[in-house]
């Protein structure tokens, strides 16, 4: 490719002013037009900060001060206003709630023409247009509240591409989504891709994710310096994402433990197109003989147990429809489901939070209706799903502490608890910063410390990993495995079907406000049918196990589950 | 959105005038009724705005609840003026025909009750104003209109996003007071005032932080689509004035300036038939 | 959030965001959260406490312009008519509290005894010349109401507020300064 780099970063740094260290160390990037990139790194190694960089939000937002060049079409971004780069590089930010700055959709989408005074017949045209190319032409006159995270995602992608950007910049697109809606996203940014011919940058820890279709490199940011640039054949050969702490694609990490040499020539990008020979196939297989299936744990006794739950909004929304189910003391388990599914209203029920109009909830046989909210907190923990709605303390420390300064623990105590929650949920080496200058992933783990420091017998965990990569959301979850060992009931809300296969024997799936089953992982996500209900999506393990044509596919995933456990147990 | 301004959609003349006609409306009529104290003037205002209430197809059920609060308002407020100012009348209107005397230096006179009577036509012709305007234009509407009547764009968006995000700021400070009751803040009515306050705070304090957070991402985002990049902007809600509007619109510049002269002919804000 | 170097009348993109969502909060807190006071059925009116906070943050138009348009918002949406006399106090309030109150301070996250001093005396002059001042004289001018009813009123609601104000605004302007990181001041520590 002999073009010209859209972007060019050269030997490029920068540190925050509230910082002491940088946060970038000397940078080396290009991206040329119509390229298509992946940026994974560790949460708070620097990717947003990066990102900030490209769309000039630093220097002209955050200050701090930065070192070497970035240069964007051969002309350094320092001396452009951000009206020019914003010309160049369209951004969809992490958050998509907060990028969503008009009263209706349609407004929305036409906010960057309406402030180029565009004319109003014209812009009415490119909306009607840019909506059909994202697809949401139906609810252009909605307002933000009444679209599914998915929807809102599409949206702010239209208000982006509206005025025709050489550089697509996505900070995270995948949070949050539902699988499925996950998948589409990719296959949507990937069309885009086609038809506008910019230049792609996806920061994403969901890798195999992104990965469903074609990137041309993948980045790796890894403490604030770029450790690895490769296509993602080469990545995914070397080891370079599991010494970063990142996950790398389920069924690679299968082929390593079957012994199977991944080279580039197999082209190991994509599950359905690598390329096994016999031997591999054999070797797959010969593991899977060879590796003993883990026997199921015993269920404890009932603990809670909810009964024809019903329950609608005041704005008349049925959130939840007659749903029932049994949680067994000392289990872990999921609730999965799509967008809108009443996941996060189902456990606001049960913690009281909200009153259902019917049904009933039983702890350890007794109806717990009558108990305040605090006295159903002392049971019952809940991590909510957005973070800054949970933090009421300026410092880490005061936050996690909150709950027990107000049981007037007695100091030492508290700093002892406090201590060890931090250090546990990765936070001690930031115990005395201010809440405000932590990463998104980092702040989700302050509120997680928050609850455990209350150590309830049942936990809530709203999305526990949106947002962090794999060596702190292997820490988090290995701390709760430690809790549960200890007897802690556990439910997570999660999008994340690795979460789900690793940790949780079992898993509820929730459609428009029903139950729709309640199974093992391993079965629902073989399940083509309920997989599609539920918009989940098939995990690749179970397509790689029907490529190496074995007996049991869904044998094959609940004993690579098992293994991979006993591995990282070592 | 539409039920926190109780916008009624409905296809009627008064729905069809561009928000920025009933804005203007609104603000010009209002100014008119607050300069006289014109008995006339004001029951003409007030039938003036009860036709248009009929014109919109509003039906009286519909912003039943509103009409109900003002009512009682406007009663407690009228209580409470002729509890402090029985003669507010008399020295008014300068002459006092008494009708009966009720106790102490309660007394009712024709002043009195006259003057009451034009306070309650201030609410009368002001009030319907409002709930047609608030019930026939769309909020996207409003900035735009601002904006039109040639308010500066950058404060007209600041209106917009104020309408934007207050569902949202509504939904947290729920959410926030509970996780934080959960956590052990207790908000019991019982609680002393300054204790009360201060556990206000506890809850504010995310509040506020999300807020901010939100201004410093709101404000990137906003910049980063060239938001005051230009002197001025168009507006995807804005719609072409029809001659209904410039009617409408000369309608009650002419009202305002009657309202004016009123005060010259009348010698005085008040209209007096007791002189 | 760093509102450095920002000069007291300087109106850039993040004042506006800033007006538009204040005016949000002082709506939502004024119409919907009701905190009952000792008076029986009055309530606090705790959206000025954080008024006063945004005002010293963003400067008097901020202040002014969150004043009015959240309170000219909640007029509308609740009906009574549009009290105007009321609605510009609180665009007054907004506009001295900005004026007065150091900001610059507080946005760099300094908020020691003087500013706390400082911000209390901004808000008493505030709260006074709002509700004893602007708004009883606008209601003589424009309803001619009795003046001893609008004073009275006036002045209760100037006390009422000020105490509110000197509490939760203090109290949070101290939190926010406190958040706001020293240059140069994080460093990991193990
Ligand atoms: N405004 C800021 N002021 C000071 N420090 C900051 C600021 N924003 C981020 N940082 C610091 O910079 C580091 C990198 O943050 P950044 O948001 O770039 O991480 P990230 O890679 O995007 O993490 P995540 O995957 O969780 O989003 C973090 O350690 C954070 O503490
Ligand atoms: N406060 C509320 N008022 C009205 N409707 C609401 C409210 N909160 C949620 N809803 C609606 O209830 C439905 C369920 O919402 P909920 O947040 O439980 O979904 P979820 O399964 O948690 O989705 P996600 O996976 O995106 O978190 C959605 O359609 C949502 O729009
Ligand atoms: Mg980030
Ligand atoms: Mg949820």
């Amino acid at each position: 490719m002999k073009k010209e780099p859209v972007i060019q970063f050269e030997h490029f740094g920068f540190k925050y002013d509230a910082q002491i260290e940088p946060t970038l160390y000397d940078i080396n990037l290009s991206v040329y037009p119509g390229e298509k990139i992946l940026i994974a790194g560790p949460s708070g190694s620097g990717k947003s900060t990066l990102a900030h960089c490209i769309n000039g939000l630093i220097p002209f937002s955050y200050y701090g001060d930065a070192t070497g060049s970035l240069r964007l079409n051969g002309k350094e971004t320092r001396d452009m206003s951000l009206f020019e780069i914003s010309k160049t590089v369209g951004t969809v930010l992490q958050d998509s709630d907060a990028q969503f700055v008009g009263l209706t959709v349609a407004e929305d989408i036409a906010f960057a023409l309406e402030n180029d005074c565009v004319p109003h017949s014209e812009m009415l045209e490119r909306v009607a247009e840019a909506a059909a190319t994202v697809g949401v032409p139906s609810v252009l006159s909605h307002a933000p509240h009444e679209l599914s995270g998915g929807q809102k995602q599409r949206v702010s992608l239209a208000g982006v591409i509206i005025n025709d950007v050489q550089v697509l910049l996505f900070d995270e697109p995948l949070a949050n989504l539902d699988p499925s809606t996950g998948k589409t996203a990719i296959e949507l940014i990937d069309d885009i891709h086609r038809q506008t011919n910019a230049a792609v940058i996806i920061i994403e820890h969901r890798i195999e994710d992104v990965l469903h279709r074609d990137v041309d490199r993948i980045v790796i940011v890894n403490d604030g310096r770029i450790v690895a640039d490769l296509p993602p054949n080469e990545i995914l050969c070397s080891d370079v994402l599991k010494n970063c702490g990142l996950r790398e694609p389920l069924y690679i990490t299968a082929l390593k433990y079957a012994g199977v040499q991944i080279t580039p020539d197999m082209l190991p990008q994509h599950i359905e197109d690598i390329v096994l020979n016999e031997n591999a196939k054999a070797l797959v297989s010969d593991w899977f003989e060879n590796t003993p299936p883990a026997e199921q744990p015993a269920k404890g006794p009932v603990m809670f147990q909810a009964e024809h739950i019903r329950f609608s909004y005041a704005n008349g929304h049925e959130a939840i429809r007659d749903v029932s189910f049994t949680v067994h003391r000392g289990e872990i388990m999921c609730i999965i489901g799509q967008n809108g599914a009443g996941k996060s209203t189902f456990s606001k029920l049960i913690c009281g939070f909200e009153t259902p109009q019917e049904g009933t909830m039983l702890l350890e046989g007794t109806d717990i209706s009558p108990l305040s909210i605090k006295e159903r907190a002392e049971h019952i923990g809940y991590v909510m799903q957005d973070p800054n709605q949970m933090i009421s303390k300026t410092m880490i420390r005061e936050e996690v502490g909150l709950a027990l300064e107000l049981d007037g623990l007695p100091r030492e105590e508290i700093d002892r608890i406090v201590n060890d929650t931090l250090k546990v949920c990765g936070l001690y080496p930031f115990r005395n910063w201010p809440v405000s200058a932590l990463s998104f992933g980092q702040k989700k783990r302050v509120t997680v410390a928050s609850i455990l420091s209350m150590n309830p017998e049942i936990v809530i965990l709203d999305e526990p990993t949106a947002g962090q990569d794999f060596r702190h959301y292997t820490e988090i979850m290995e701390f709760l495995l430690e809790l549960n060992r200890k007897g802690v009931t556990i439910i997570m809300i999660t999008h994340d079907m690795h979460l789900m296969l690793e940790y949780a024997p079992r898993a509820v799936v929730f459609t428009d406000g029903k139950i729709l089953c309640d199974d093992t992982p391993a079965n629902i996500l073989t399940n083509p049918e309920l997989v599609k209900a539920a918009s989940l999506k098939e995990t690749s393990l179970f397509t790689l196990a029907v490529r190496c044509g074995l007996s049991d596919p869904r044998q094959f995933v609940q004993r690579f589950i098992d293994y991979d456990r006993r591995v990282r147990e070592k | 959105m539409t039920n926190l301004f109780n916008y009624i959609p409905k296809d009627s003349p008064v729905h069809k005038l561009t928000g920025a006609t009933k804005l203007a409306a609104l603000l010009l009529l209002s100014f008119a009724s607050m300069t006289t104290f014109d008995t006339r003037f004001l029951a003409g205002i007030t039938i003036l705005t009860f036709i248009m209430f009929g014109v919109s197809k509003i039906r009286f059920r519909e912003v039943k609840a509103l009409l109900w609060f003002t009512f009682v308002f406007m009663v407690l407020n009228n209580l409470l003026i002729y509890l402090f100012e029985p003669e507010q009348g008399v020295m008014l209107y300068g002459a006092r025909h008494e009708i009966c005397r009720l106790f102490g230096r309660y007394t009712l006179t024709q002043e009195q009750l006259f003057y009451h009577l034009n306070v309650i036509l201030k609410y009368l012709c002001m009030i319907p104003l409002v709930i047609l305007f608030v019930s026939t234009t769309n909020p996207s509407e409003f900035a735009a209109s601002l904006n039109r009547i040639g308010v500066n764009y950058k404060i007209c968006y600041a209106v917009s996003l104020a309408l934007r995000y207050i569902p949202d700021i509504q939904r947290e400070y729920h959410d926030i007071s509970i996780s934080l009751q959960a956590r052990g803040v207790e908000m019991t009515k019982k609680e002393k005032l300054f204790k009360r306050l201060k556990n206000i705070v506890t809850i504010l304090f995310p509040l506020i932080i999300t807020s901010m957070a939100r201004i410093e991402t709101v404000s990137n985002a906003m910049e980063l689509r060239s938001f005051g990049k230009n002197k001025k902007r168009t507006w995807y809600e804005a719609r072409p004035f029809l001659p209904a509007d410039i009617a409408v619109i000369v309608v009650s510049a002419l009202l305002l300036v009657l309202s004016i002269s009123l005060n010259f002919v009348n010698g005085g804000r008040f209209y007096n038939p007791f002189v | 959030m760093n509102l450095k170097n920002k000069s007291l009348w300087k109106v850039d993109v993040k004042t506006i965001v800033a007006i538009g969502i204040g005016a949000a909060l002082f709506f939502v807190l004024g119409r919907f959260v009701a905190i009952p006071s000792p008076v029986p059925n009055t309530t606090i009116n705790i959206q000025y406490g954080v008024l006063a906070f945004m005002a010293a943050c963003f400067g008097p138009i901020a202040g002014c312009l969150i004043g009015l348009i959240g309170h000219f918002l909640i007029d509308l949406s609740a009906g009574w008519g549009i009290w105007w006399s009321w609605v510009i106090a609180s665009a007054v309030f907004g506009f001295l509290v900005g004026l007065l109150g150091n900001r610059t301070r507080l946005a760099w996250g300094q908020f020691g005894k003087k500013g706390a001093i400082n911000f209390n005396i901004a808000q008493v002059i505030a709260h006074a010349v709002a509700w004893i001042v602007i708004a009883p004289v606008l209601d003589i001018l424009i309803y001619s109401e009795p003046a001893n009813k609008v004073f009275l009123q006036g002045a209760v609601a100037a006390v009422a507020n000020i105490i509110t104000t000197a509490i939760i605004g203090t109290l949070l302007c101290f939190a926010w300064a406190k958040l706001v990181p020293d240059k140069s001041s994080l460093k990991k520590e193990d």
